[in-house]
């Protein structure tokens, strides 16, 4: 075996990929590789005969043809133990914080995908107490779903507050590219408000080699499916999917693959969808929901990274001038679950959108300068009430909560049967007095 | 398995090159030895001494000089009884078998017999010794749920052979053999209820193929009124995400008017997998009274699951779809998404560094979709009767555009073209198919002049809505408001179908025409309407109660009630039917 077997001689070192000749490597196997700025994990990603291509985790930068590259033998692996709790990690799994490092209990990434007949159909809601979210669009137990927005909008504000708010047993959430204030931002919001002690986060910050990058999803779905094996409910936070494929993009470019879409390897759907489908609602056991922040360049859903995201995930959460846009978004799984939370959820849901859109439709007339009748007035009236009181992202209440604030927005610019609700429902829920 | 071995030189991605002695032929199933465990993996490309095959699984931790071990077979699927209701996945695995063995995870290098090897069939010959056969004709019959499946000679026997025994009727295996044949040079050859078929050839043993005339119905109004699709034929079904293609093939499969169905879920979501597993065996097929499984196989290569068997398994699919028609049996194949099967194709391809077609897809893209949807077909069996392959793919171009190649390859060979557009999805218009892009080659359930009719109020419909955009309603005539009016009350009416009311979902051909002539007898109707605002109201009446109407069961009491509804409407409106309505409804008698 080579396990301790070291080599002195790179071939090749293109970006950052290195090249070496060695015998007995296996394919996806782990080196170390040693340089003058210390030492940095590399993975095999291509063998042809006794040429090793290996990606090297912290980058080709200072790299010299005569390191020394040690083969370990063994595949990536993350440890497991409920000792992640709290804890920061990199995308090579050591600490970012000043904890110690965790070797017990390996697990190895990547791992195949769930039999389908051992999944069970989503119908428990995953209650957030974000309006929007909980009674517009609701998330589901095991639903994967991707926050779209333009750079700039407040998605790790988002992101940060489904953390803490979530009915969730564990979160893990994975940054990738995450710029450095937003990686202290997240540690002090999560600390501050408690929810640190069931989180687990592995973090690859803007400045990290592009490398780690890649590894962070995979490290973040193995540790999620484990917890959820021990039958918890694990919430996955990912922040930003458009940088993961960007470092596939750039590590595909390097080794000369050909581009299909916009430079993106051909095998951008099949790469994003078996992360995406690692959500599962396992029979008898625990679940894995993922959102995932997916920032959209040029706000054009049409770029193959939005594009290819949306066929394999079930809806999508638009966040646009700071707000869950409700038009825009949906969860497909929602019906699945907002029959059966309270009798007047899916009415007064549709009831709030259509006016919520003609309302939309009167702020266009008012802008041409048309003159405002007295439903026009109404509607004006309902719709600063409806952003403000539920569509702010700082709004945490429970669903029950939002349903009732709902019915007194209403009752407030309404009469009943201008709402459109059915009046067996207006009669139960309309405010008194 | 042959004694011809190899060892891995190369590794890259799931693209194994193999040098090897002796004689590999392409498409050639081999096992790479990963330590012990075996991985399946197919030939595709030969040069020299070295040949490129593509695991069927992940290929991590193979390394330079792993055995591989050639089978000298083809990619084959497993054909007999036992094929109704199961789940597979690309390579014909039963996934629930594979959770037995494995538990939560599809570990790799785990296989299943495709067949239950165990279980018993009662089975009734229907030749006897001395009898001349020829592949493809049956000696036997066994029951399979609610259809006599028939025991064929395999399709790969060529030439005559001479039933020299036949085994009683009784219980058996599909392994156990049950007949023995001779062939013209006197050899003998047994044979049992089961045989292997490689997927990518497509199974010819009929006498001959016929035109596609009788229309399919799947229920859906604008599909079969509008764009229809034939028992045989080929449609395709275009759309950006979340327009509805799923949704659109799940309603199809449930009320479909065909003996089986097959589903190849391919590269897409596991959840909707489990939608369907979970939810058609409480349902019951009105043709049968039995559970909708029972007529449905479900093939399941969601997009986690590797790909190179994701490009197998739409060739699995339609190779499971040509064996029961063989049997005398209408069969509709449904692929979701063939997009995803095409980017398998593309994700091969740039491992092999072919040169690139357009968007990097292989420059055979067009010829490999064309020989998929030719395996549709209706045809004439060796016995006289007729069976059919329809097959319905979807489509998931990127961006929602049309012009990419998947679509245009896909536009090119079939017969009908559903297109989905985002307009209609967005404004909760379902199904959304798109009636002023969609077309069909296929004949409709409703009579070709009457289609015409409505198909030029949608037309003048659409014109005079964009005209409207410009001038407004003021600019408008109160005579071409009436007829934007009529186009949107066809759309709301009949174009438009709630899939998830059992009773408006289920919209028979019967029902159709019966509408469709109310519909032309409203809408070839001139009212007094006296301004833009009545002649909104009366349409918003009309259309109220016309959508009533829809809900209520076939000839039933509520039905005929909500239709003396609308004449009663038809009579406050002074509606007066014009000429070339008149004519229209007399020559439809």
């Amino acid at each position: 075996m080579n396990v301790n077997k070291v080599y002195n001689r790179i071939e090749s070192i293109n970006g950052n990929v290195i090249t070496v000749r060695a015998n007995d490597v296996k394919y996806k196997e782990l080196a170390q590789i040693q340089t003058r700025f210390g030492k940095s994990l590399a993975q095999v990603n291509k063998i042809d005969g006794d040429i090793v291509s290996l990606q090297v985790f912290a980058g080709g930068q200072g790299v010299s043809t005569g390191d020394e590259v040690r083969f370990l033998g063994r595949e990536m692996r993350v440890s497991f133990s409920e000792d992640l709790l709290g804890r920061i990690f990199n995308g090579s799994g050591e600490p970012r914080d000043k904890g110690p490092a965790l070797t017990e209990n390996m697990k190895p990434i990547g791992g195949p995908s769930v039999n389908p007949t051992k999944r069970i159909l989503a119908n428990r809601m995953m209650r957030t107490n974000i309006p929007m979210i909980d009674m517009f669009n609701t998330l589901v137990v095991s639903q994967k779903l991707p926050i779209f927005s333009i750079s700039g909008e407040p998605y790790n504000q988002l992101l940060a507050r489904i953390a803490m708010q979530a009915e969730a047993d564990v979160i893990v959430l994975g940054g990738m590219g995450l710029k450095y204030d937003d990686f202290l931002y997240f540690k002090e919001v999560l600390s501050k408000g408690g929810a640190l002690s069931k989180t687990v986060m592995f973090v690859h910050t803007a400045s990290d080699p592009t490398v780690e990058c890649m590894m962070i999803p995979d490290m973040v779905l193995a540790v999620a499916e484990q917890f959820a094996l021990q039958n918890k409910d694990v919430l996955v936070l990912l922040t930003d999917m458009t940088n993961f494929a960007d470092a596939m993009k750039e590590i595909a470019i390097t080794q000369e693959q050909v581009p299909s879409n916009r430079g993106y390897p051909g095998d951008l759907y099949s790469q994003l969808a078996s992360r995406y489908e690692k959500a599962v609602d396992f029979a008898d056991s625990g679940s894995v929901t993922v959102l995932a922040v997916t920032t959209m360049p040029g706000d054009d859903v049409t770029h193959p990274v939005p594009d290819n995201t949306g066929y394999i995930t079930e809806g999508q959460y638009y966040l646009k001038g700071g707000r869950i846009e409700p038009f825009g978004s949906l969860s497909r799984l929602k019906q699945n679950v907002n029959g059966k939370t309270r009798a007047d959820h899916r009415a007064l849901m549709d009831a709030m959108i259509r006016l919520y859109s003609s309302y939309k439709e009167t702020v266009e007339k008012k802008n041409m300068g048309f003159s405002m009748s007295r439903w026009d007035e109404k509607l004006l009236k309902y719709g600063h009430l409806f952003e403000s009181k539920l569509m702010s992202l700082s709004v945490n209440l429970p669903l029950e909560d939002a349903l009732d604030l709902g019915w007194e927005i209403l009752a407030e610019c309404f009469e009943k049967d201008e709402t459109g609700i059915k009046s067996n429902l207006t009669d139960e829920f309309w405010p008194k007095g | 398995m042959t004694e011809n071995k190899g060892k891995v030189v190369s590794i890259n991605g799931n693209l194994v090159s193999v040098e090897f002695d002796g004689n590999v032929s392409m498409n050639e199933i081999c096992y790479v030895f990963a330590g012990e465990t075996a991985l399946k993996s197919e030939v595709i490309r030969i040069k020299g001494n070295v040949a490129q095959v593509q695991v069927y699984e992940m290929t991590d931790g193979i390394q330079c000089g792993d055995t591989v071990e050639f089978t000298g077979d083809m990619l084959s699927a497993e054909l007999g009884p036992g094929l109704l209701g199961q789940i597979y996945d690309g390579l014909q695995n039963p996934l629930p078998v594979l959770a037995e063995q494995a538990g939560w995870f599809l570990e790799r290098g785990i296989y299943a017999d495709g067949l239950d090897a165990e279980k018993k069939w009662a089975f009734t010959p229907t030749a006897k010794a001395g009898d001349v056969v020829r592949a493809g004709e049956y000696i036997g019959t066994v029951p399979e749920g609610p259809f006599t499946h028939k025991i064929f000679i395999p399709f790969d026997l060529l030439g005559n052979y001479t039933v020299k025994s036949i085994a009683e009727q009784g219980e058996y295996t599909v392994k156990e053999p049950i007949a023995v044949l001779t062939d013209e040079r006197g050899r003998e050859i047994s044979v049992s209820m089961s045989f292997k078929w490689p997927v990518k050839r497509a199974v010819k043993c009929y006498s001959e193929r016929l035109a596609p005339m009788e229309t399919m119905e799947t229920k859906v109004r604008l599909i079969d009124s509008f764009f229809p699709v034939a028992k045989g034929g080929t449609y395709c079904t275009p759309g950006p995400f979340g327009a509805g293609k799923t949704v659109l093939q799940h309603t199809t499969s449930k009320y479909a008017d065909v003996d089986i169905v097959i589903i190849a879920a391919c590269g897409e979501r596991a959840g909707e997998v489990v939608e369907t597993l979970t939810e058609f065996p409480e349902l019951i097929d009105p043709k049968t009274g039995r559970s909708l499984m029972e007529r449905t196989i479900i093939i399941c290569n969601t997009s986690s699951m590797p790909v190179a068997s994701r490009e197998a398994s739409v060739y699995t699919a339609v190779t499971l779809a040509e064996y029961y028609r063989q049997m005398g049996l209408h069969v509709l194949m449904l692929a979701d998404s063939t997009s995803r099967w095409a980017q398998a194709m593309r994700e091969m391809s740039g491992r092999l560094e072919e040169i690139p077609g357009e968007e990097a897809f292989p420059a055979y893209l067009e010829s490999y979709i064309a020989a998929f949807y030719e395996r549709a077909g209706y045809v004439r069996l060796p016995d006289g009767s007729t069976g059919s392959v329809t097959i319905g793919g979807t489509v998931s171009p990127a961006g929602g555009n049309f012009e990419e190649p998947v679509t245009q390859a896909t536009l090119k060979v079939v017969g009908a073209f559903h297109g989905l557009s985002r307009e209609r999805s967005d404004a909760r218009k379902y199904p959304a198919i798109d009636p002023l892009i969609s077309w069909s080659k296929y004949n409709s359930v409703i009579a070709n002049e009457k289609l015409d009719f409505c198909k030029d109020i949608l037309h003048h419909g659409d014109e005079i809505g964009s005209m409207m955009k410009v001038v407004g309603e003021e600019g408008t005539t109160l005579s071409d408001y009436i007829t934007y009016l009529k186009a949107e009350m066809l759309d709301a009416v009949y174009l438009q179908q709630n899939s998830f009311d059992l009773v408006e979902a289920n919209c028979g051909k019967a029902r159709q025409q019966y509408v469709t002539d109310k519909l032309v007898y409203i809408l070839g109707s001139n009212y007094a309407l006296e301004n833009k605002d009545d002649a909104r109201g009366f349409f918003n009446r009309m259309r109220q109660r016309f959508i009533d109407w829809n809900y209520a069961e076939f000839e039933s009491e509520a039905f005929k009630n909500a239709e003396e509804k609308i004449d009663q409407l038809y009579r406050k409106g002074d509606g007066k039917l014009s000429a070339p309505a008149e004519k229209l409804l007399k020559d439809g008698e």
